[in-house]
């Protein structure tokens, strides 16, 4: 990927920016599954603005990366994605775990945002300012229905069950506040194994054949 | 008011609000009429919204989840209208679902391709859109408002639209032949769309101006606007007998008006798989409706 | 439960209404309004008021044509005609000095 290097990034700061990009990607994927399904109305509209959001962070960190954010976004092959397990897992049409990855993901991300806010270098400090401004919609809403969902029992062992995925997708120094606000324990690295950036869950073949088969079927088209 | 003066006062262009009396055979006219339109903008995301999953460029995927989410948003505020008027939205939602009530044509047949995409986003809201102009003067004013907000949001669709087709036909032999192939497939449903040439006198629903225009006037207004659209980029209409009259009248071959019928009564190519994925995703999410949001009328 | 929404477009300007969100809650309506009335940069701000709390008034009664304190209840012309008359002012106004 050294071609599409921009700027004089290091390759860890590419690496970091490179999985939020893929992480947005796919959770904006993940969540347009619901365009049309939502629970209601008035949440389906409400629901495709995140994920419209989150496409729209990945675009702008892909450009961030690369002349070519498209190919970046599209162009890879499925090993070469950095996403974290955690946006992979296809949940349609179960609301309590969609809504426990939403509220699960926002917290992680908003530990990475406010890192990459003090960051060096001006473009990604200022990008990350940006997102995470955009980011107090979807926070707004992960409590609510957070609050709304707290004693239904499937929405805590949905939070029970993807806390391991979102924990290996935390920083390590950012797993106590993590543990602090969703009062759970930091699971062990045998739990944690295989759930971090790098790995990919069973459905990520089958979600990278469908994003990119359109691109594929005529390969350099401008669309 | 008596039915006779509510007539006279609807034709005349008076306007009618949620809490003034209406004749019932207008109210119901009205229910039926707005609830298919409701119905038609719920069903219609269930063709588009796989392509947002494919969508081949970053900009492509956002804005198709704009358009998809346009039109649940109006069917949002097309069912409003119709709980206002009496029909509470699970009713409405039960009654598509179990094939009761209708939704267009349009939205009973498959997508194949991207061309697809291209083709409905350009042309099948363009025939929409001529009908929802001709909406604004509903003589239900709750109605005729809220397809000012639905106008003003399809605005930006059919751009998206051309833009989509424009690149592709700027494109490759290849692309270009998924957009004539994607035509060739649509042309049929577009022409059916606006519905078979009911004479105004016997359109109770456009006697009672809850629809300004009839059908074929709708239909011709389609063709002038789109037929030398199609032309201009090198493609074909898969209708050999089409062409303007001298006396400026859109001339072509009589579509199928009883596979029309056949279709809107629930038997089309896609009905029975969308409704029953409709169903299943509704199943699956009552728990969240009835635990959380039981007050929600 | 049903909440109405009324949307200013910018600044300065009347807020109007603009539909209705049904949701079980404030937090859902403000939710729920902000998207479907703001997510196209439409509205620079909402009122989001439960239907039971707007309160409807429209009965009007004028029987008895109070044009007193309207416009419509001054003719001046002739009026104006007859005092510019007296005046020696020509028909079509100028200058007395």
């Amino acid at each position: 990927m050294t071609g599409c290097v921009a700027g004089s990034k290091s390759l860890s700061d590419f690496d970091v920016l490179l999985h939020i990009a893929d992480d947005e990607l796919v959770i904006g994927w993940r969540d347009s599954e619901w365009t049309g399904i939502a629970p209601v109305l008035e949440e389906d509209v409400a629901f495709s603005s995140i994920a419209q959001n989150e496409i729209g962070h990945a675009r702008a960190l892909y450009q961030l990366l690369s002349d070519d954010a498209d190919a970046l976004a599209f162009d890879r092959e499925p090993a070469e994605y950095r996403c974290s397990p955690l946006v992979e897992l296809r949940f349609v049409p179960d609301w309590a775990r969609t809504i426990a990855r939403r509220v699960l993901y926002e917290a992680v991300d908003e530990l990475r945002l406010e890192r990459l806010k003090s960051s060096p270098d001006e473009a990604v400090a200022g990008l990350a300012a940006k997102i995470d401004r955009e980011e107090a919609y979807h926070r707004m809403h992960a409590e609510m229905w957070r609050e709304r969902l707290r004693d239904e029992p499937r929405f805590q062992e949905a939070l029970d069950q993807l806390w391991p995925y979102a924990v290996a997708m935390a920083a390590p120094d950012e797993r106590d506040e993590l543990s602090r606000r969703f009062k759970r324990k930091i699971p062990s690295n045998s739990l944690l194994l295989g759930k971090e950036h790098g790995n990919h869950a069973d459905g990520w073949p089958a979600l990278w054949e469908e994003m990119t088969m359109v691109r594929r079927s005529i390969p350099g088209a401008a669309w | 008011m008596n039915e006779q003066e509510f007539l006279e006062y609807v034709q005349a262009g008076g306007q009618v609000e949620v809490e003034d009396w209406m004749p019932d055979e207008y109210r119901a006219k009205l229910i039926k009429f707005i609830e298919m339109h409701g119905n038609s903008e719920l069903m219609g995301v269930l063709p588009e919204r796989e392509w947002i999953l494919r969508a081949p460029t970053l900009q492509r995927k956002l804005a198709l989840t704009a358009k998809v989410q346009d039109e649940v948003g109006h069917s949002q505020l097309i069912y409003r209208v119709v709980e206002d008027l009496g029909k509470p939205r699970e009713q409405c939602l039960a009654d598509l679902i179990s094939g009761k009530a209708k939704f267009h044509n349009v939205f009973h047949y498959p997508t194949k391709t991207w061309g697809d995409v291209g083709v409905i986003a350009w042309l099948v809201d363009a025939a929409a859109i001529i009908s929802q102009k001709a909406l604004l003067k509903c003589s239900y004013a709750p109605y005729a408002r809220i397809m000012k907000k639905i106008c003003w949001e399809e605005s930006f669709h059919i751009l998206h639209g051309r833009d989509v087709i424009l690149t592709l036909m700027n494109g490759t032999d290849e692309q270009r032949e998924l957009v004539q192939e994607a035509l060739d497939r649509w042309w049929g449903p577009l022409m059916q769309f606006h519905g078979n040439p009911i004479p105004a006198e016997d359109d109770p629903v456009v006697q009672w101006r809850i629809k300004t225009q009839g059908n074929e006037e709708a239909r011709q207004q389609f063709l002038d606007g789109y037929v030398p659209q199609i032309w201009e980029l090198g493609l074909t209409v898969p209708d050999p007998k089409l062409r303007k009259s001298d006396e400026g009248v859109w001339e072509y071959t009589e579509p199928d008006w009883d596979e029309l019928k056949h279709v809107v009564t629930g038997h089309g190519p896609r009905t029975a798989e969308r409704l029953e994925f409709r169903r299943i995703s509704r199943e699956e999410t009552e728990w969240v409706r009835k635990v959380v949001l039981a007050e929600a009328a | 439960m049903i909440y109405e929404v009324f949307r200013q477009e910018r600044k300065g300007v009347a807020f109007e209404h603009a539909g209705s969100v049904a949701a079980p809650d404030e937090a859902f309506a403000r939710a729920y309004a902000h998207e479907q009335y703001g997510r196209r940069g439409e509205s620079v701000a909402l009122w989001v008021v439960p239907r039971g709390s707007i309160l409807e008034v429209e009965d009007f009664v004028d029987e008895l044509n109070k044009n007193y304190h309207r416009v419509d209840g001054y003719s001046l012309k002739a009026k104006l005609k007859e005092a510019r008359e007296r005046a020696g002012v020509p028909a079509g106004g100028g200058n007395t000095r």
